[in-house]
């Protein structure tokens, strides 16, 4: 039984500076990173002293709240260095990589005749655990947890994000092992969504022991948060899981090969590079040389790891991040404007029609970060509601938690909501309201009250 | 535009913290944002890039959408005030000088005595100036008779924006229509200003001229609720808006003209707008059924070409602030509105023109509209839990 699923709410956004398809395969980058900020309310607590020489897949540090999840390195090579910041916060665990990866190896087993507490285990020393999310909260899933499903988005809509279909169109034997193994550990099913409309690789329409769910729509179409509402809501106490299509593929290689392979493909996209394209890299490289080799283009550059959406601003030799398959450079934004309200706007973006860039309605834009004006109350209304495809009041939602309202926030549905899931509200506000944050702090405040 | 910005640059330091002229930053922000879109980017996580509208952008569309209102207004002023005095052949451009003489103080004051009273109060609770009277003040003067006096219209402004705004802590805090509470004000406070038939027509008559003899001055509702049939203007009349009335609400033509530039641009809702003119048209078309009286006989499309109904329900009824902000909630809000507009109409001979009384009321009424339609809401997320199984099946 599979669902289909038509989303009417919600935005595509045309970005110029999508990547090219072709894949290229540098040499590992020299340096790689684990950063602990990637994972929501981890305090990291590190198993190994800077000089320390590890492979991939040697556990370098555990999350003090639950021990047995361990944070692996992604290469083999040499500690360099623990970056801390205020408070003696741990922000990277920096490693120098050797020219060859050497690879932490278990013997290789069958999922299918594993036990679940086997599989977990197995996932949990290896380092692939994380790879696994959970809703409520965002946060890494709890291994004691018994999800009601596991959701898999096998498709973005993020402005300008990687093609699953494309990335993935060669991986069937590792996509397969990884689903039997995640089968195992709910006592649903697994929900592998596909955009409708499209050629979905064989990866995904040939997959065994899943539901698969035909979804239409702009996006947040992709955003598992929307899948899960419309598919499967989460009610108090309920619990689902959800993953990226290509960690499955690490956690098939766990089990296949028997080792910690945290290869990932990524889209380098953003109207500030001259040759936006895919690379194969590994999670956590540095991205100094791909972006040396996409080229990028001269100004003041803001670069992302992940989408303009919901990405995180990294430094120009900063680091991929732990869930992220999409890099965006696009231009700071910095600059007063004359009278810009103003302005007729020609080549304004918006979704209103307040500019007369409604006259081209086609046009790739190449947006900048400028705020376009300053932070207000709430004013405007129903705004929030065309771009929000779930059953969710989200201005009210919003407000609840900006009184603090646990309650309040909890029949208001935020146990069904992450940040991604208001990225396009913060995008269109009038108010310049920063909603994604305000989200983030309501799921903190409800979880530290239940924990 | 370099020397302007360089000025500014150098002003700013006086007026940020530690700066000579701390006090007044909100000030200096507003204007310099009034200059410049500030060079604000967004943080480092979140959504990078923004939509190019703001708040600004917003309220300056609305002023213009009210302009069409506003230049028929003009001219109406002139040709309603030569009516009176029986000059029938004034040219356009006579009739919309003399009418803009007369409305220009009041926006005049309008402005100046609502954007003092918002300076003072930026200044005081150290908050930025906000762009919501950008569009109240250019309500309040077309909801005004032309014969209001100015420093009633400064008072009332000065109402409006701290009693109808301020004390709840800004534009987007607000119960009440800002620019609905100066003329409620002023309708309790002055009666004899804001109804009755002297304050809708100029007729200070120079030298040599005299009134008509056939002239009331009365609005056409107030003609109606005397009962005076055979003296409603048509509804061709009123739907172009050459009747009687406050400044910039006889025009219904004006009005749907700003009403297609706030539902092309996004900013209005064609929930509440629609709603309004549906619940309008429903209360009315019960009444003829009953045609007891005058007013309860004026056809439904007629009754919403009168008095204040298009202009409260494109303009007023509209303010997202003070209407429902849940989809659902909009159209019982504007229903409503259209619908006690009609009743209060109808059964406040007293008072013929209900439209801003029945806003008000509604602008009450609206969190517990949307209460309940979160409710619901909340009712329907709770009901998804299955209940559970039974042990023995």
């Amino acid at each position: 039984m599979s669902e289909y699923i038509k989303i009417k709410q919600g935005l595509d956004l045309k970005l110029s500076g999508e990547a090219a398809k072709s894949v290229i395969a540098l040499p590992v980058a020299e340096i790689f990173a684990i950063k602990p900020k990637d994972f929501v309310g981890l305090t990291p607590k590190l198993l190994v002293k800077a000089g320390a020489n590890v492979a991939a897949g040697t556990p370098v540090f555990f999350d003090k709240n639950d021990e047995s999840i361990l944070f692996c390195s992604p290469v083999s090579g040499e500690i360099i260095e623990i970056v801390r910041g205020e408070k003696r916060v741990i922000l990277e665990i920096k490693i120098l990589a050797d020219r060859e990866i050497k690879y932490v190896s278990s013997t290789p087993s069958n999922p299918d005749q594993l036990s679940r507490n086997e599989i977990i285990e197995k996932l949990l020393k290896s380092g692939c655990w994380p790879f696994i999310r959970q809703r409520p909260y965002g946060t890494i899933a709890n291994p004691k947890d018994k999800p009601k499903a596991i959701f898999i988005s096998a498709f973005d809509t993020n402005p300008l994000a990687p093609d699953y279909d494309f990335i993935l169109s060669a991986e069937e034997t590792n996509f397969q092992i990884g689903i039997n193994a995640l089968k195992k550990l709910t006592t649903g099913k697994i929900h592998l969504n596909i955009k409708a409309n499209s050629t979905s690789a064989p990866v995904f329409t040939q997959a065994q022991n899943v539901q698969i769910n035909t979804i239409s729509g702009p996006h947040p179409a992709g955003n598992v948060g929307v899948q899960i509402h419309h598919i499967d809501p989460i009610n108090k106490g309920e619990v689902v899981w959800h993953i990226n299509p290509q960690d499955v593929i690490i956690i098939g290689k766990l089990f296949n090969q028997g080792i910690f392979d945290a290869s990932r493909t990524v889209a380098v996209t953003g109207a500030q590079l001259e040759k936006p394209q895919y690379y194969k890299t590994i999670v956590g490289t540095n991205i100094k040389n791909i972006l040396a080799d996409a080229v990028l283009k001269k100004g003041d550059n803001r670069i992302i790891s992940g989408s303009v959406l919901s990405g995180s601003q990294i430094p120009v030799d900063g680091f991929l991040g732990f869930y992220d398959a999409q890099i965006t450079v696009i231009l700071e934004g910095n600059e007063y404007e004359f009278m810009g309200w103003l302005a007729p706007g020609f080549n304004k973006f918006s979704v209103s029609r307040t500019f007369f860039s409604w006259l081209s309605p086609n046009k790739k834009y190449n947006l900048n970060t400028n705020l376009h004006g300053e932070e207000r109350p709430f004013v405007m209304t129903g705004q929030y509601e065309k771009v929000f495809p779930m059953d969710i009041y989200p201005v009210q939602l919003l407000k609840s938690i900006l009184i603090e309202d646990i309650e309040l926030m909890e029949k208001l549905g935020i146990y069904e909501v992450a940040e991604e899931d208001f990225a396009l509200c913060e995008l269109i506000c009038t108010s310049k309201i920063k909603s994604q944050e305000i989200i983030r702090h309501g799921l903190d405040m409800v979880r530290k009250e239940f924990s | 535009m370099k020397p302007l910005r360089k000025l500014l640059n150098n002003l700013k330091p006086n007026f940020e913290k530690g700066g000579k002229l701390e006090k007044f930053y909100p000030a200096f922000d507003a204007f310099e944002t009034f200059l410049f879109v500030p060079n604000h980017t967004t943080g480092s996580k979140g959504t990078h890039i923004r939509d190019a509208i703001d708040l600004k952008r917003t309220m300056i569309l609305v002023v213009l959408s009210l302009v069409p209102c506003l230049l028929f207004g003009m001219w109406n002023i002139g040709y309603q005030h030569h009516l009176a005095l029986g000059m029938m052949n004034v040219s356009v451009m006579d009739n919309f000088i003399f009418g803009a003489i007369k409305v220009l103080p009041l926006i005049l004051v309008s402005y100046g005595a609502g954007l003092t009273t918002e300076f003072v109060f930026a200044i005081i609770r150290k908050h930025t100036i906000n762009e919501g009277f950008l569009v109240s003040g250019m309500l309040i003067p077309l909801i005004m008779p032309i014969e209001v006096p100015l420093w009633m219209l400064a008072v009332a402004t000065i109402f409006a924006v701290i009693i109808g705004k301020e004390v709840f802590g800004g534009t987007g805090m607000n119960i009440l229509n800002p620019a609905l509470t100066a003329r409620a004000f002023l309708f309790f406070a002055y009666p004899t200003k804001m109804s009755g038939d002297e304050v809708w027509i100029n007729t200070s008559p120079e030298k040599g001229q005299t009134v008509v003899d056939a002239y009331t001055g009365a609005t056409a509702l107030g003609d109606a609720a005397a009962g005076y049939q055979d003296k409603i203007p048509n509804i061709i009349d009123s739907f172009i808006g050459i009747i009687p009335g406050s400044v910039g609400e006889t025009s219904t033509v004006a009005c749907l003209i700003g009403a297609a530039i706030l539902l092309f641009t996004g900013i209005g809702s064609w929930r509440i707008m629609t709603s309004v003119f549906a619940g309008g048209f429903l209360m009315a078309l019960v009444f003829n059924l009953f045609g007891l009286n005058t007013l309860m006989q004026i056809s439904p499309l007629h009754h919403l070409t009168l008095g204040g109904f298009a202009f409260g329900a494109v303009f007023m009824a509209t303010d997202p602030v003070s209407a429902t902000q849940t989809n659902t909630g909009k159209y019982i809000y504007g229903f409503l509105i259209g619908f006690l507009a009609i009743l209060f109409r109808v059964f406040n001979p007293a008072y013929p023109e209900g439209m801003m009384l029945a806003i008000l009321f509604m602008n009450v009424m609206a969190p517990l509209i949307d209460h309940y339609v979160i409710e619901a809401n909340i009712k329907r997320r709770l009901k998804r839990i299955k209940p559970i199984q039974n042990q023995d099946g």
